[in-house]
């Protein structure tokens, strides 16, 4: 097969990229630029789109023999990204831009050029596993690594997407991927993991966001309330605040129980952020539209909902309607917020994923 | 592990990038290799430095020769780049301490970024006011706009910088007319002639400019060192301070076997120009004929093709393929084995559309939809039919990749 290798500059995607090649595949190494001002050097916290990247990818694509592109994607990604990270957290939810880049860049943008000259499949360092499955579909499983498992933020490929899809990686550990990476003589092997969001250079997810929105609502000073109304303290902006978040609310009144309070609503036109105890942040049941769905989509299906990257499994039955996806949780969950996937998975197999729009409190 | 196709084992590639380097010729490798293997500081006073700079001093001679310049006029410097940055910020300090009010350089929009950066950073930290000048459609400096800009105020300018052919487009500069509008103020003239040499007739005395930019790669010689031919009467503050080597302009360890193999480069660049622009031409102009054939929508950029040398670079092709990214196209070519080149100036590896064919009036649409292809002395008629063979199904290929 023809494989075009997305080549982040870390060490799973050079891994991935080696193991595509050695496999037999005709592989072409590419570095996506996806930010619009990628002289800048980042230390501390790590991305994928700074200069040194780039040059990391195309270092290892020379030791793994494969020739190497940089494409620029930097206006899609800011158009279907970044603003809507903002806008997502203008409207007071809690976005994931890794799953959305996975499916409108790297898995959209990407693979459609991808195709279009020439190639068969895009091939990944995300940890998840691609199998054939008894209806001739291809199933996307839980990586064998339980602590890199990524098939969540990939739980918004569809078929047609999968089926042009390599993740080399699934079957491994991280730790044999670095050992792997060593010995193929990849300068990227102890390169440490990313783990922020990579057009937030810093780390500092507020106080890029308070750059960003400047005056629109969210980012306006507020009251804080308790859940009969009463204000207990302010606060600079709603978008600072996450369901369920307890820190660094600074609450000028204690609750009258004394127990710790955590943020159960965010109203971003209001400018209110709504603060309770922990029982009442425990959510029976959600409800999701847009799903994406991995093959055909279930009518009603027992089995598990993962609500947040790198969260818990929670039992639930999920029924479908169109595009209404409802989701009742055998057991409560706590602190789901409204804009994070809602990733359904029957077993270790991924069947697809709907955006939270509301959680039901009441069981 | 799969074999790299740019191992010294793969297929013969086409080569067709030769303004960003070109190969270097045999005689060059001959002289440069022995020089290596010669010891000598060329500043050193016993037999083997005075050696070195016989050497030195006889390859001065020669390019000055080839050039039309004295031998005293070549300043040697590491690259093209560092010729152009001397030129422009060595030549406008000096200006500019002989008289304050001497504040504006006038340039092109379409220099290379050797001139255009150091500009930008003299504007950016205060010490002078950069004008970029239009061209016109064909990529040619407007006369009337450099001639205007100069008669607001002769006394404020400080130096014009205007290359003598474009890289990207190949489109050569009124660089006679520049001279004819600016000396008779007194303003000096640098001509950043990169492309040039080798390609067209180029003689520094005749052409009346005070500064002139050369590189050894683009003409057969070895990386690493180039020139800046620059007039004796005109003062040049030093950038690189240390030894004073070079007219005490350019301090450094000059690179004896280096400047050796450039010297050569440039007399048999020189001496073989009009045989080279002869055989480059036609086949660049088979090139372009039989593409635009291949491919109906596709077309040229920049200057006319003809009469050969005049208006064009000879060996420069720089063709639109509307509904293709660029990007594409070069990879889909490069998988083929055929090497060209967008043409755009490249940091970090990510095109940008290229700043001349903006200048020029493209849109930035148009401008990602380009490709250069450069011919040089050892381009063949067998490397057109290869490109001609593969322009079609690539062009196809690269439609429908389009980015949406």
């Amino acid at each position: 097969m023809k494989v075009l290798a997305a080549m982040s500059g870390g060490v799973d995607s050079a891994v991935a990229a080696a193991r595509a090649a050695e496999a037999g595949h005709d592989v072409t190494g590419i570095h996506l630029a996806l930010s619009r001002n990628p002289a800048s050097y980042r230390s501390g916290a790590r991305g994928c789109c700074t200069i040194e990247d780039a040059n990391d990818a195309r270092r290892a694509a020379d030791v793994i023999g494969i020739p190497f592109y940089v494409w620029d994607l930097s206006d899609r990604f800011h158009a279907d990204v970044v603003e809507d990270f903002m806008d997502e957290y203008a409207a007071g939810r809690t976005p994931n831009p890794c799953l959305r880049c996975n499916e409108k860049i790297k898995f959209a943008a990407v693979l459609d050029r991808a195709l279009g000259l020439g190639f068969d499949a895009v091939a990944t360092g995300h940890y998840a596993q691609l199998r054939e499955g008894p209806d001739g579909l291809v199933e996307m499983h839980r990586a064998v690594d339980d602590g890199k498992d990524q098939s969540y933020v990939l739980g918004v490929l569809d078929q047609e997407q999968l089926r042009h899809s390599l993740f080399p990686l699934g079957g491994s550990t991280k730790a044999e991927v670095r050992a792997e990476a060593a010995e193929r003589g990849l300068r990227v092997a102890d390169k440490p993991d990313s783990h922020d969001i990579c057009f937030v250079a810093d780390g500092d997810n507020a106080g890029w966001l308070r750059e960003k929105l400047g005056d629109r609502a969210p980012n306006r000073a507020g009251p804080i309330l308790d859940e009969d109304g009463a204000e207990v303290g302010r606060h600079e902006g709603t978008f600072a605040y996450t369901i369920g978040q307890r820190r660094g609310l600074r609450l000028g009144r204690p609750a009258p129980d004394g127990k710790p309070r955590f943020v159960l609503d965010i109203e971003p036109v209001a400018g209110t952020v709504t603060v309770g105890p922990r029982e009442r942040l425990a959510v029976h049941g959600l409800r999701g539209e847009r799903p994406r769905w991995c093959g055909a989509p279930p009518a009603r299906l027992r089995g598990t909902v993962q609500l947040r990257a790198h969260g818990a499994e929670h039992p639930a039955v999920v029924t479908v309607e169109g595009e209404q996806v409802d989701v009742e949780l055998l057991e409560p969950a706590y602190g789901i917020a409204p804009g994070q996937a809602a990733v359904v998975y029957d077993g270790t197999r991924v069947v697809g994923s709907a955006t939270i729009t509301s959680t039901r409190r009441e069981p | 592990m799969p074999a790299d196709p740019h191992d010294s084992l793969r297929d013969p590639v086409v080569y067709l990038d030769h303004a960003a380097t070109t190969p270097m010729v045999p005689a060059a490798v001959d002289v440069m290799t022995r020089h290596l293997l010669e010891v000598g500081n060329p500043s050193s006073i016993h037999a083997s430095g005075r050696h070195a700079r016989r050497v030195v001093e006889e390859s001065r001679e020669t390019i000055a020769q080839a050039l039309g310049c004295r031998p005293g006029e070549v300043v040697f410097t590491s690259g093209g780049t560092e010729a152009d940055n001397l030129a422009v910020k060595g030549i406008h300090w000096s200006r500019q301490d002989a008289d304050p009010r001497r504040r504006r350089i006038l340039t092109t929009a379409i220099e290379h970024h050797a001139v255009l950066d150091p500009l930008t950073w003299l504007a950016e930290v205060g010490d002078a006011e950069v004008e970029l000048l239009p061209v016109d459609g064909e990529g040619r400096l407007e006369l009337d706009a450099l001639r205007a800009s100069i008669e607001r105020d002769p006394a404020s300018v400080s130096l014009v910088s205007v290359m003598w052919a474009n890289n990207e487009v190949g489109t050569v500069q009124p660089v006679e007319e520049v001279v004819a509008i600016a000396a008779p103020h007194g303003i000096p003239v640098h001509t950043d002639a990169i492309q040039a040499i080798g390609t067209l007739p180029v003689d520094f005395a005749a052409s009346g400019t005070d500064a002139l930019s050369l590189t050894a790669h683009k003409l057969g010689g070895p990386y690493g060192v180039g020139a800046l031919v620059v007039r004796r009467e005109v003062e040049v503050v030093a950038l690189v301070h240390g030894g004073g080597q070079e007219r005490d302009i350019r301090s450094g360890t000059i690179d004896t076997p280096a400047i050796a193999g450039f010297a050569t480069a440039v007399e048999l660049a020189v001496k073989e120009q009009a045989d080279r622009a002869a055989h480059v031409g036609a086949l660049r102009d088979d090139l372009v004929c039989r593409v635009l054939a291949a491919v109906p929508d596709a077309h040229l950029h920049g200057a006319p093709l003809e009469p050969l040398g005049v208006h064009r670079l000879p060996g420069n092709a720089h063709l639109g393929f509307p509904g293709c990214e660029g990007d594409s196209l070069l990879m889909l070519l490069d998988a083929r084995g055929i090497e060209c080149s967008t043409g755009s100036a490249c940091s970090a590896g990510v095109p940008q559309p290229s700043h001349v064919l903006l200048a020029m009036g493209c849109t930035e649409e148009e401008a990602r939809h380009s490709l250069r292809f450069s011919l040089g002395h050892t381009t063949t008629a067998a490397d057109v039919d290869a490109l001609v063979e593969a322009i079609v199904p690539c062009v196809e290929r690269a439609r429908p990749a389009k980015r949406p």
